[in-house]
């Protein structure tokens, strides 16, 4: 071991980066390894779209194939986003905690915005697959959508990755085990899926719940995803581009809010040590 | 080369109550440590002494609650990314994840650091290069604990903070390990080591400080530390009756066979030769005699079996 010589002071550049990578490779390698987690990353959000198939069918009747197949986008994009950004990376975090690779992770050279980074990797990767391998799928076997302002969907999916990222990095400080991650994200699980326009549409809501429920976090991502790919309104209207602007707004604020608590959730409650 | 290369200077570390309305626990209460370039320098203490808790503090895991550390000139909390690079942290516990195997660990941490040895000459180093196919979690306790030691060293780091780097290792790779520590130290690279085994210390360290209730009470060579503890006899007699006039102090006890004596002097080799002249005259035999010169050890366990409460002991002087 004399080859250990310390002299040397030369200092690969690219830091940030390819410590990231390197910390995105290791989810990669242990997603493939554990089944329930591969599972859920990659069927359940598929087949929520597939359950509400008929729902969204029934919905969108006399608006056009296009708009049904855009609908069902979003639910598919929305979904993923519920299981994938925010389940599975509760999970994760809670296995890393546990495990004591966390706390690993705080000895080296990586700082905690690159493990946090690296660790939500394989969710953002897997939501982004989902989302163009359903466009594909949903415009070779439908339609294609409107796309009435692609911008819109970027958007969405991108603070609400990072909404939902957020939130699961919270939850995981208060979940003890890998198994009371079940209970621990239900409320918001149930939560989201509910007034998130997506199962109960918002119309069948009394008007004070209407509201309230467009303030949860998963409602504006719903919004903005649905008027981006289709062009519908939450009240059911058809608008234009121009008109999506106009009506992406209030969303964008709620979810620019959501996604700032997110954050702020995970600097308070994310633990980075198994709690003694 | 005598220059200072970690300074800590007043430090003490409060931790947050659990529940609110309890007190603060304050495990580190005023440090004051000076640890040069290429010295070896172990920190010895008993359970709950403030070891760990100083040592996260100098490995810039922790913020100091109060005081100052330098690492190679640096606040190592704060200017994280400066230090980080140039040390290697063995911490007391740390985890895996436990599908990855041990290769894939090795290398991942390798791309983490900006000059790595290569993955497999470390897990070579220390030995666990016949195991780099199997998964971390199939290792034994002292596999893992060579694996932490791998990742510790592998870039080539100036400081090495070693926290009970031995512990739950077999005999072979406990020493396997100790040579891995010399060859590095032969290098120039600086070792900081918490330990549990003094002779571990005694053999490898430079200096030494022991802590107590949260400060150092003794700093110094392991034989500095030794000479300043008393030397002992111990014997049993078949029954009680006085003693000669010793320059040490006895304290007895009954035991099974008679009364067992244990003396304590600075003047091992006085006391030793009036006691074996008074068992000759009195013909009485001096039953399992045993004679220590002081040691390290001694040293320790007087200052841990000492009893004293921790909040005396922070009048002690370091």
């Amino acid at each position: 071991m004399s080859a250990t010589t310390t002299s040397t002071t030369t200092t690969r550049p690219a830091g940030s980066l390819a410590r990231t990578r390197a910390l995105t490779r290791m989810e990669l390698t242990l997603l493939g390894r554990n089944r329930t987690t591969l599972f859920n990353a990659i069927a359940l959000a598929p087949l929520m779209a597939l359950v509400l198939m008929q729902l969204i069918g029934d919905r969108t009747e006399g608006a056009g194939a296009g708009v049904f197949g855009g609908t069902l986008l979003t639910a598919l994009i929305s979904f993923g986003l519920l299981f994938v950004a925010y389940y599975n990376l509760t999970t994760t975090a809670v296995a890393r905690r546990e495990e004591l690779t966390l706390k690993r992770l705080t000895s080296g050279t990586s700082s905690r915005a690159e493990v946090l980074a690296a660790m939500s990797m394989p969710a953002l990767l897997i939501v982004l697959a989902q989302a163009v391998l359903g466009l594909a799928a949903v415009a070779g076997g439908i339609e294609v959508p409107p796309l009435t302002n692609p911008v819109l969907v970027v958007l969405a999916l991108g603070f609400g990755f990072v909404m939902f990222a957020g939130l699961a990095y919270a939850s995981s400080g208060l979940t003890k085990t890998v198994e009371a991650a079940q209970l621990t994200t239900l409320p918001v699980l149930m939560v989201t899926m509910l007034f998130s326009g997506l199962t109960v549409p918002f119309s069948v809501l009394p008007e004070p719940a209407q509201v309230l429920a467009q303030l949860t976090p998963l409602a504006p991502v719903v919004t903005l995803l649905n008027l981006g790919l289709t062009g519908i309104t939450p009240d059911g209207a058809q608008v234009t581009f121009a008109g999506s602007l106009a009506e992406a707004l209030v969303p964008l604020v709620v979810l620019l809010g959501w996604t700032a608590l997110g954050v702020l959730a995970t600097r308070r409650w994310m633990r980075w040590e198994p709690r003694r | 080369m005598d220059s200072t290369i970690i300074t800590i200077d007043g430090l003490r570390r409060r931790y947050r109550p659990s529940t609110p309305g309890a007190t603060a626990f304050e495990a580190v209460r005023g440090v004051d440590l000076h640890i040069r370039r290429g010295e070896l320098f172990a920190l010895l203490g008993t359970n709950g002494a403030g070891k760990t808790s100083l040592m996260e503090v100098v490995e810039g895991i922790a913020p100091a609650t109060e005081g100052q550390v330098r690492v190679l000139g640096h606040d190592p909390y704060r200017s994280r990314a400066k230090v980080r690079p140039h040390i290697g942290i063995m911490l007391q516990e740390a985890g895996f994840p436990t599908d990855l195997r041990v290769a894939e660990m090795a290398r991942t941490w390798a791309a983490t650091l900006p000059a790595a040895l290569p993955a497999e000459h470390v897990l070579g180093a220390v030995g666990l290069d016949h195991r780099a196919g199997v998964a971390v979690k199939s290792l034994s306790g002292g596999e893992r604990r060579r694996l932490d030691l791998a990742l510790a060293i592998m870039g080539r780091p100036q400081v090495l903070f070693l926290d009970e780097p031995t512990t739950g290792l077999d005999p072979e790779s406990r020493r396997d390990a100790w040579d891995l520590v010399r060859s590095l130290l032969a290098d120039g690279v600086t070792v900081v080591l918490t330990t549990h085994y003094l002779e571990e210390a005694e053999d490898l360290a430079d200096r030494i400080a022991i802590m107590h209730g949260g400060v150092v009470v003794a700093e110094g060579t392991p034989a500095e530390i030794g000479a300043g503890a008393p030397a002992t006899i111990s014997f049993t007699l078949a029954a009680r009756r006085p003693l000669p006039p010793l320059h040490g102090t006895d304290s007895s006890g009954d035991s099974a066979r008679g009364i067992r004596h244990l003396i304590r002097t600075q003047r091992l080799e006085a006391d030793l030769r009036i006691l074996l002249d008074w068992a000759q005259a009195q013909d009485v035999t001096l039953d399992g005699l045993d004679a220590r010169a002081a040691s390290l050890e001694q040293a320790f366990l007087t200052i841990a079996a000492g009893g004293r409460p921790s909040h005396d002991l922070s009048e002690v002087p370091a």
